[in-house]
């Protein structure tokens, strides 16, 4: 006899009700999005690297890789409306990375390869919240899901974990980055479905 | 591959014409970065991110950003110095 879980409400596509913010659907696969070319960084030139008021704080790939890392087990969702469950990643959280660099800002402007930039408080990236991922699924990120390294803030909308991030800049104010600078919204809550300006 | 998700200028002809009543796949667009003039049926156009990118062919520098809501369109054509339309 087949177990139905409480909650699931059984039809393809949708999910737990408490774990499917609304407007979107569950979905198996791991689309791809991509607003431009996939880069190709070698992992002897990648560099992490912290900017702040005082001297930045670099690591190449063999330092980030002593960092403590962290295996995470979170629900993603996009903005285009998919959401995928369960999702196995293993990183750095910026909690670590952060316990690096002295600093009294509140909000960061991730920078990454290809010119992406995205913005967040930094409340909604500490004490637990966010990761710098480097592994999926018990393997090396793939290039076209962000490797070698990606932003992963899975309780904020997926545009806010960025591709190929090479670093942060912490700052005074919060300063909008590629998409939120044209459009979508500064914060990008799914369970507040904060999608574009003004919602 | 990256390659695959990457359409030419002519995927954006139909929202263009939608947004702006005219064709535009056969206006020049000069980039601001690396001033090359190419048509914009030759542009590099990305169109499953959450928005529609444009980017330079030469120099892949973002030309234009193009965001659709349910209710409202978002463009910002910044990386382009200039866009001239045949008559």
């Amino acid at each position: 006899m087949p177990v139905i879980s409480r909650g699931f409400r059984g039809r393809r596509g949708e999910g737990p009700s408490d774990r499917i913010p609304p407007g979107q659907h569950r979905v198996d696969d791991f689309p791809v999005l991509s607003a431009g070319p996939t880069p190709h960084t070698p992992l002897e030139q990648w560099t992490f690297t912290i900017e702040s008021g005082a001297e930045p704080v670099t690591w190449t790939w063999d330092e980030f890789r002593a960092l403590p890392r962290e295996e995470v087990t979170v629900d993603i969702h996009c903005v285009t409306k998919w959401s995928k469950l369960d999702t196995v990643w293993e990183g750095v959280s910026l909690d670590t990375l952060l316990g690096h660099v002295e600093h009294d800002a509140s909000y960061l402007v991730a920078f990454c390869d290809g010119g992406y930039t995205t913005n967040l408080p930094l409340e909604h990236v500490t004490d637990g919240k966010a990761w710098v991922a480097y592994g999926y699924d018990g393997e090396p990120l793939e290039p076209e899901h962000g490797g070698p390294a990606r932003l992963l803030v899975p309780h904020l909308y997926f545009w806010k974990s960025a591709k190929w991030i090479r670093g942060f800049r912490l700052q005074d104010e919060d300063e909008p980055g590629f998409w939120e600078s044209n459009g979508y919204h500064l914060l990008g809550d799914p369970w507040q479905e904060q999608r574009y300006w003004g919602d | 591959m990256a390659d695959e998700r990457r359409l030419d200028g002519n995927a954006i002809g139909g929202l263009m014409l939608e947004l702006f009543g005219v064709e535009m796949t056969t206006a020049t667009g000069v980039c601001r970065t690396c001033g090359a003039a190419d048509l914009v049926a030759r542009l590099e156009v990305y169109m499953d991110a959450p928005g529609t990118i444009v980017r330079c062919a030469h120099c892949r520098a973002v030309l234009m950003r193009i965001v659709r809501a349910p209710e409202r369109t978002w463009l910002d054509f910044s990386g382009l110095r200039s866009i001239e339309l045949p008559r």
